[in-house]
């Protein structure tokens, strides 16, 4: 059975129509590519999908249970981590406790008023940013960090839960080139060792080619193409809107 | 039928008044998103410097309405120099900096005004012209005030056309919608929030003068009717013209006819009124929401961790003197040390709010308030003794407090303030109000405590144990998982939601938390004091824990516990040295916000990191 599987999505703001009809499947362990030119209505989609938004119309299933309309808080419960095309993260807190937090509320220990946070799930909050490499960090506030460590400390959190879906929104934007890669290349080791399903979206075409074992191409609310990089690649359609938009392929 | 039509027409007077006064303030807001306290003390200098022309100048036409527009073109210059010497300099400060900034004057003003014009009440003449009563439905209806009930539609309709018709009108409105993009676009925006300061302020001044032939001039005035201006404001929609409008027409009726049905209630419709349209329109009437100031990155409030070695030593030997001196005192000293201790914990629950929950609250007095009510009311009307009252005391308020912040937390900023002041002006109401159960302005008295606990020494013993142990566990909480997630939502709504937390019901507990403590502060307070009364819910008393929480530091634990201690301490001395506390204060107040923004915790943190070499 597929993770994800989405059916006949569809957003409108006033008169315009974001999302029209947009329906695809990820699977256990796949990396899942959304692309599109600027205002394509990749992060509308995004949004339906954890529920910061609410579709007009269409399904989202998380292993076949219906997860269409739920609050963020509650798709994030049933194993959906999530990281922001713009950082959030708590800045008043070190990157160890930011990752206890994500610890803390999937065991549901967030009501205590007695014990410190401070040796709360540690030990696994340690364990997890030792294998983003962020473990010499855990003690620097995130208010001071840079972008590209946020990055990986919102991997780091969005993990926690031990998600069945990665939903990752640009998760290399602001990124050196060398660091992008060896995110992506981590992501999809993890992806694969613990069968998690990603779908993200990015503009760095390097990024989406290197690393997507599917891409699907959206433009102006409507999914344009859908297969294997290559076959992407080749397509005349996504060729048109890419080249015919201006943008350019391998650019930021 | 016909005295209807009467109470509608004097409605509509007071709706006229009180629209000259909100209009000032709200377009101030919405040009400078400041939140002007002293827009009452430009009401009130206008009534006393139009009473001093007025009675100065020659009699006669030119005499008193020359004295008027004299006294509201003065009060504009003075809004002025306000403007310039200080808050330009915290426009960008918090909006509970700016407030108590603001407040800050509106102390000094009372302060200068009662020197120059004395305590008493003072009557102006009559407008002349407009001296007798006109015949409406058979019944006398006073002539200025049809000619007060024409002044309010006329300055609406010349600041319309002020807005709308001229280049600085043009730019003020713009102003208003995106105060950033108009910086960009090359406006002299210092030039423009001054003069927008200058014709709110004139307008206020107009609003005081007004009143002169209708009521006596007092040193109430300000807060009085900055009140009824924040409600009408808030109701109509902050930096809305046409909403200020609306909502002083409606308030105005409000009081006319509320007077009628219910009398006792009056105070308590307005403020409720309020409440309920901030529930159903979070943003008033015809208000549109703020665009929001900050991006989804965290913010960069500071880390919390253990108090430093110092720093618990230093505690340790201030508690330990606490506790040893105390036998060797008189009654007064131990009085006063009793109510240092509850101010310690009453500020410690605000901080717990304003400091990790990131929530502004104005109104925090109410919940002091209600805990010494409840334990005073089951005193005087079950007969409780002490410790159960003392039990009482912080459900009570805790329960108020799940109630009232249901519908505060899930505002911010400016919305928020202005909410838990109007549902702590209905409690406050109720207590005035309600005489046959609350003994009215009159208080509950006889709220002693019981014998074992009657001698000074023993009862200081017991606030002190029982205010430090709240103070410390309100400490352990912030420490521990729910402190954490308080955090979280602040720092970040987005991903709090995003892990699962729900910021909604988090706030909510929080403040419902603080609630309960401030409750605990008030019930050993009422019967420190034996007794209670309104004014423990009063704007002031809400201020004062402001200040505590400011004046030590929001962004530091031991902040509101040093604020504490130096507010109580400096208010009991300035107190009994001088009639000029209040001036003091004022001054002490305004250089606090505009030197010290931190606090004095703050300040003492950042130069001990800065010599440790802290991150």
């Amino acid at each position: 059975m597929a993770t994800l599987e989405v059916q006949g999505l569809e957003k409108n703001f006033g008169g315009v129509r974001a999302v029209q009809d947009v329906s695809f499947a990820v699977g256990p362990g796949e990396m899942l590519a959304l692309i599109g030119p600027n205002g394509a209505g990749k992060s509308t989609c995004f949004n339906m999908l954890n529920g910061q938004l609410k579709p007009d119309a269409g399904s989202v299933r998380l292993l076949g249970q219906d997860i269409t309309g739920l609050a963020p808080r509650q798709v994030w419960r049933l194993g959906v981590g999530r990281t922001f095309q713009i950082t959030a993260t708590f800045g008043s807190m070190t990157v160890l406790e930011n990752v206890q937090m994500a610890l803390l509320s999937h065991h549901r220990r967030l009501g205590g008023l007695w014990r410190p946070v401070a040796g709360m799930e540690a030990a696994p909050a340690r364990a997890l940013l030792e294998r983003l490499g962020m473990a010499d960090q855990a003690g620097r506030p995130c208010g001071i960090l840079a972008y590209g460590d946020l990055k990986r400390v919102e991997l780091a959190i969005a993990l926690a839960n031990e998600p069945k879906l990665l939903l990752m929104d640009e998760p290399t934007a602001g990124m050196a080139p060398q660091e992008r890669v060896s995110l992506m290349a981590l992501t999809a080791q993890i992806a694969r060792e613990s069968g998690i399903a990603v779908l993200f979206t990015e503009h760095d075409m390097d990024v989406v080619f290197g690393h997507a074992n599917r891409i699907l191409v959206l433009d102006r609310g409507r999914l344009i193409a859908e297969g294997a990089p290559a076959a992407v690649r080749a397509d005349p359609r996504v060729r048109e809107v890419y080249l015919g938009s201006g943008a350019v392929t391998g650019a930021h | 039928m016909e005295n209807l039509v009467l109470q509608a027409l004097s409605g509509l007077a007071s709706a006229s008044s009180l629209f000259l006064v909100a209009s000032g303030l709200t377009v101030i807001f919405g040009v400078s998103r400041v939140v002007n306290f002293a827009h009452g003390s430009f009401y009130m200098l206008g009534a006393y410097l139009a009473y001093t022309f007025v009675t100065q100048l020659p009699r006669g036409h030119l005499g008193f309405w020359g004295g008027v527009l004299g006294a509201a073109l003065l009060v504009g210059l003075i809004g002025l120099v306000v403007e310039v010497l200080l808050l330009r300099r915290i426009y960008r400060a918090p909006e509970l900096f700016q407030l108590l900034a603001t407040f800050g004057v509106v102390l000094i003003v009372q302060e200068l005004t009662q020197m120059v014009w004395g305590a008493q009440d003072l009557l102006g003449p009559r407008a002349p012209g407009l001296r007798g009563s006109t015949e409406v439905f058979g019944l006398r209806f006073p002539l200025y005030e049809l000619f007060l009930i024409g002044v309010g539609p006329v300055v609406l309709g010349l600041l319309l056309l002020l807005f709308h018709r001229t280049r600085w009108g043009t730019l003020v409105r713009a102003a208003t919608q995106d105060r950033e993009m108009v910086g960009a676009l090359g406006v002299n925006q210092r030039m423009l929030f001054t003069s927008v300061f200058f014709l709110g302020s004139l307008l206020a001044g107009l609003g005081g003068a007004l009143q002169l032939p209708r009521e006596s001039v007092n040193l109430h005035m300000d807060l009085s009717i900055i009140t009824e201006a924040f409600v009408v404001v808030v109701v109509g929609g902050l930096g809305s013209l046409t909403g200020a409008a609306l909502a002083a027409l409606l308030i105005g009726e409000l009081h006319a006819f509320g007077i009628l049905i219910v009398p006792k209630i009056t105070l308590v419709l307005v403020f409720l009124v309020m409440a309920l349209v901030l529930v159903v329109r979070p943003h008033g009437l015809l208000g549109k929401p703020e665009v929001a100031a900050r991006g989804g990155q965290g913010s960069a409030e500071p880390m919390i961790g253990p108090a430093p070695a110092a720093l618990r030593w230093l505690a340790l030997a201030v508690l330990a003197l606490a506790v040893v001196v105390p036998p060797f005192l008189g009654d007064y000293a131990i009085s006063v040390l009793t109510e240092l201790a509850t101010a310690v914990l009453f500020a410690a629950s605000l901080h717990l709010i304003m400091g990790p929950g990131g929530m502004a609250s104005f109104g925090h007095a109410a919940y002091f308030g209600l805990g010494a009510y409840g334990a005073a009311l089951a005193a005087q009307w079950l007969g409780a003794p002490m410790l159960a009252g003392l039990a009482l005391a912080p459900v009570a308020a805790g329960v108020f407090g799940l109630v009232f912040g249901y519908f505060c937390v899930r505002l911010s900023g400016v919305y928020a303030a202005m909410l838990t002041l109007a549902f702590a002006q209905i409690a406050w109401s109720v207590a005035f109000q309600w005489v046959e159960v609350t003994g009215g302005d009159n208080g509950i008295l006889g709220v002693w405590p019981d014998a074992w606990a009657a001698p000074k020494l023993v009862f200081y013993y017991l606030a002190l144990a029982l205010c430090i142990g709240a103070t410390l566990l309100l400490r352990r909480v912030v420490h521990a998982p729910f402190g954490y997630a308080l955090r979280a939502q602040r720092d970040s709504a987005l991903r709090a939601e995003a892990i699962g937390i729900d910021a909604f019901r988090t706030r909510w507990l929080g403040f419902a938390l603080a609630a309960a403590a401030a409750g605990i502060a008030g019930g050993l307070f009422a019967y420190g004091k034996g007794s209670v009364f309104p004014t423990f819910m009063g704007i002031p008393r809400s201020v004062d824990a402001l200040l505590m929480v400011l004046l030590g530091g929001v962004q530091t634990l031991s902040g509101p516990i040093i604020g504490a201690l130096a507010f109580t301490g400096l208010q009991e001395q300035l107190v009994r040295l001088t009639d000029l506390w209040r001036l003091i204060l004022g001054v002490v107040i305004v250089a606090l916000v505009l030197f010290f923004p931190q606090g004095l915790a703050g300040a003492v943190r950042a130069r001990w990191e800065a010599r440790h070499g802290d991150a």
